[in-house]
């Protein structure tokens, strides 16, 4: 029932609410947003889907003023309108709900909402509207709770009572169960469609496809900046809104049966806690985790969790007690990361740009910095052999297929996806004993994330000790074997991936980590899962 | 309608390196301006500024004199700047430097030997070195940022020169003129040639930029300090130890203008004076920019700054235009840098906004938050 994108508002009575006429934004060579031509209604809940760098956060970025389009139109209730800040958007009554909270944490939930309000809106009165706003939209906020002591959820609640404070007409969503769990997500939809019903439209932006199907009226899909068709969700499928967003069929990653040996595990961790770095840090109290060689333990959880935290334990770049972390039989837990390296261990964090990878670095300057620590050709006794870091870049090029415009070009010039392949496939060329990786697939598009998903897996059933922390439930059911949950800094017990749910790991996220719901835990040993 | 920049998606390499000639050119544009404005035939100030100064063997010779420490401490900077720690203070490490450099031969005037110059350098080197410690250890400890504290500093050391020489230092002999003895012969750089105004301290320099060119190139050290620079959580994932690179640089930095103040105390000036620095310490800092950070680059720019110094006294005497010109000529020369800089980055588009919507905006919005 997909029909082509531009053409569809005048079988729909009276003018939309919003209307975009070719809307176009470019950035430099890049053209983020070509030509968009679509279509939302009042009380209507409309999808807009896509994958990374699809171009919806450009769109309504556009939509709310916070960018100006190069080209087109946006009709409000059909009168043209421009919008060069946000303010004005929202004079109209365009609403927006950002996937990045913008809340100060040292201040109350009534301050943060009297700051996003305009200047001349008086405070008197506002805990009161708070109350009943929240009230109403089963979003329960007491005004005078301090953000800091506020869950991810709650969070997200005083952003979408701020944005409702304005009576907007149409509010925009950007991917807003990024941060929840599969429960919040719930209570959420039952807010949405509330909103829906009281005639206000809203906007969701997803790649989700899960949440298209059960939520929305209608879904626009976008790929590559263009509007590839406006499909009625109630009479597509998971596969067929998959295959719109993506241009072609998504193939499943092929993940052989684990052989696991009895032989001591890989990577061990044992009690592992480390404070809190900062006030708004997350601490880690008392990890215990395995990993064998041959297997891919997957860590799940909600964003800001501990994910990073532990990443940072695991590779070094915090240190910890020597115990804590043990790799091949070694104690390794207060030696730097490069210690770590050369007994085998390797690491692929979660930010690419900035973290796994220098922007301005050509790729093989990129090789030189995880390599030149490992006691290899790259950088024999302190000199660095560039001959050597070119070697290994077209070699690492070649095998995970990353696509460069030119011979060894900055790391700035490659697409988030391929520059992801490089930042994993980099580590993987070390043939590493024990790999870490935090969220290997975040931004990248369909294809790359298979290619890498299938890697890990491969490399595990060589026999390394592979451990991925990742919030794609999907991908985690997609290549682990064992899988365990990061809640609040500390981890569940863990159990073979076949015997969990969504809904039980969404359970475990909120922090139920014992097993009264019957979850029968992984380990041999004890109950709980932690062999302590 | 208001100005944005906007990043390019492609920055011109080209262009990076032909940013300090645009950036010439523009300043020689302004010095017409600026001279014509002041009274003085453009063309004949110009000449005396950039060009008689490169017609005479003596003024050659002096412009390599001038143009050694400038390299010495622009080659330190850079160091620093590459990897994000800036060192504003370079002028107060040069002071540190002479002044521990010249302990043995005021404390000992007769004592002579061939050590004696090789432990002036080294104390130099060390009082440089530890001037330049403190902003790190500052900036590392109390998060202390280090432009305010390198720069302050410079006027702490410049502080104590003076009262040095116009106290416990002061040359008995000196008719209460604030300066020191003049140094003992053993303790003075030899003259590279009998008569001229070149001693060995000239070659300090281009062996250091040679040397830094080829460790900032090839050596893991080096690829530690730019990495810190361009992302610190990368050099963080790299195994590089942030605060001890900071460090690093800073005494690197400051053993250089320590080594860089010596030499002009024990080979051009043969004492130590309340003044023993024309700001070489700041104007390095656009050596360092005008050289790309780039330490061969930095020895060319080097003798482009010694020739607006030696150009000024020449314009001062001639012309008898202030010597603030020459300062005023060389900050116009950063800034036409960084804008140059800036604009290979970024490219200007101006926006045609509407002000008077966003004003009837407010109104709709208290409309619609009060309705």
């Amino acid at each position: 029932m997909a029909k082509a994108g531009g053409s569809e508002q005048s079988d729909r009575g009276s003018a939309p609410l919003v209307h975009t006429i070719g809307l176009t934004k470019r950035f430099g060579e890049l053209i983020a947003c070509d030509a968009i031509s679509f279509d939302i209604g009042a009380g209507e809940i409309h999808a807009l889907l896509g994958e990374n760098g699809a171009g919806k956060s450009t769109l309504v970025k556009m939509l709310y003023g916070a960018l100006e389009p190069d080209e087109g139109t946006i009709l409000w209730r059909g009168e043209p309108v421009r919008h060069s800040n946000p303010a004005e958007a929202r004079s109209h009554g365009i609403g927006m709900v950002f996937q990045h909270f913008s809340l100060f944490e040292a201040l109350s939930v009534a301050e943060n909402i009297l700051l996003g309000l305009p200047p001349d809106e008086g405070r008197r009165g506002l805990a009161d509207k708070i109350r009943t706003i929240s009230r109403e939209y089963g979003l329960p906020l007491d005004p005078d709770a301090s953000v800091h002591d506020l869950s991810v959820g709650e969070r997200q609640r005083v952003e979408i009572v701020r944005c409702l404070l304005q009576e907007p007409q149409l509010i925009i969503m950007d991917e807003p169960t990024s941060v929840l769990t599969p429960q919040e997500a719930d209570l959420l939809f039952v807010t949405l469609r509330r909103l829906a019903a009281e005639g206000r439209a809203i906007l969701y932006i997803t790649h989700r496809l899960s949440e298209v199907l059960e939520l929305a009226g209608r879904a626009t899909i976008l790929r590559r900046g263009q509007v590839v068709a406006t499909a009625d969700p109630k009479a597509e499928s998971a596969a067929s809104l998959a295959k719109m967003m993506v241009g072609a069929d998504v193939a499943g990653v092929e993940r052989p049966a684990a052989s696991v040996d009895g032989s001591a595990p890989r990577l061990q961790v044992r009690n592992l806690s480390v404070p809190a770095d900062g006030p708004f840090g997350i601490a880690l109290a008392n990890i215990d985790l395995d990993v064998a060689a041959g297997q891919v333990v997957g860590i799940a959880g909600v964003a800001g969790n501990g994910q990073s935290e532990l990443f940072d334990a695991l590779s070094g770049e915090r240190l910890a007690d020597s115990g804590a972390i043990v790799i091949d039989s070694q104690p390794v837990g207060d030696k730097g990361i490069n210690a770590r390296r050369q007994m085998g261990a390797a690491f692929v964090p979660e930010e690419r740009i900035g973290h796994g990878a220098v922007a301005v670095f050509r790729l093989s300057e990129n090789v030189v910095l995880t390599h030149h620590g490992a006691g290899e050709a790259v950088a024999p006794s302190g000199r660095i052999n560039r001959h050597a870091a070119r070697e290994v870049e077209t070699r690492v090029g070649e095998r995970f297929d990353v696509r460069r415009s030119t011979d060894d070009p900055r790391a700035s010039a490659l697409s988030g996806g391929n520059l992801q392949k490089f930042v994993v496939g980099r580590e993987i060329d070390r043939d590493p004993a024990v790999m870490v990786v935090n969220q290997p697939t975040w931004g990248v598009d369909a294809g790359a994330a298979q290619t890498i998903r299938e890697e890990l897996v491969s490399l595990a059933r060589k026999g390394a000790a592979v451990l991925v922390i990742s919030q794609d439930l999907d991908e985690l059911f997609e290549i682990s074997d064992l899988i365990t949950v990061i809640s609040d800094g500390k981890l569940s017990p863990v159990y073979p991936a076949e015997t969990l749910t969504a809904e039980k790991i969404g359970l475990m996220m909120g922090g139920v980590h014992h097993a009264h719901d019957g979850l029968q835990a992984a380990t041999d040993g004890g109950e709980s899962g932690h062999a302590a | 309608m208001r100005l944005e920049l906007v990043p390019r998606a492609e920055r011109s390499t080209a262009m990076a390196l032909v940013s300090p000639v645009i950036a010439i050119g523009l300043t020689l544009i302004f010095g017409v301006v600026l001279f014509a404005s002041l009274g003085v035939n453009p063309a004949r100030a110009l000449y005396i500024y950039f060009v008689e100064p490169l017609t005479k063997a003596w003024s050659l010779e002096e412009l390599v004199v001038k143009a050694s420490p400038l390299v010495l401490i622009a080659v330190g900077l850079a160091i620093c700047f590459r990897a994000n720690a800036w060192n504003i203070g370079a002028e107060g490490q040069f002071t540190a430097g002479a002044i521990a450099g010249s302990v043995l031969p005021i404390y000992f005037p007769d004592f002579q030997s061939p050590v004696l110059l090789p432990a002036m350098l080294v104390m130099a080197m060390a009082g440089g070195a530890l001037y330049g410690a403190i902003p790190a250890i500052l900036k590392n400890r109390f998060s202390a940022n280090e432009i305010l504290t390198s720069l302050m500093l410079s006027y702490v050391a410049l502080l104590i020169l003076d009262w040095l020489v116009r106290g416990p230092w002061r040359d008995p002999g000196s008719f209460n003129f604030p300066e020191s003895r003049l140094f003992n012969a053993s303790a003075t750089l030899p003259l590279l040639a009998e008569g001229g105004r070149m001693h060995v301290g000239i070659l300090f320099g281009l062996i250091i930029a040679a040397l830094a060119a080829w460790r900032l190139g090839v050596s893991v050290h080096g690829f530690a300090i730019k990495v810190t620079g361009e992302a610190p959580r990368a050099a963080r994932f790299a195994g590089f130890d942030q605060k001890r690179i900071i460090l690093a640089v800073f005494v690197i930095a400051g053993a250089l203008a320590g080594l860089a103040g010596i030499a002009e105390v024990s080979g051009t000036i043969g004492q130590l004076r309340p003044e023993i620095s024309p700001g070489y310490g700041f104007t390095a800092i656009i050596v360092a920019f005008l050289g790309r950070l780039n330490p061969l680059g930095i020895v060319i720019a080097g003798l482009l700054l010694a020739l607006t110094f030696l150009g000024g006294e020449a314009a001062q005497i001639t012309l008898g235009l202030s010597d603030k010109v020459t300062r005023l000529f060389q900050g116009f020369l950063l800034f036409m840098i960084l804008a140059c800089d800036t604009l290979i980055a970024y490219r200007v588009s101006l926006k045609f906004g509407h002000r008077a919507a966003g004003v009837t905006g407010t109104a709709d919005q208290k409309m619609v938050s009060n309705g």
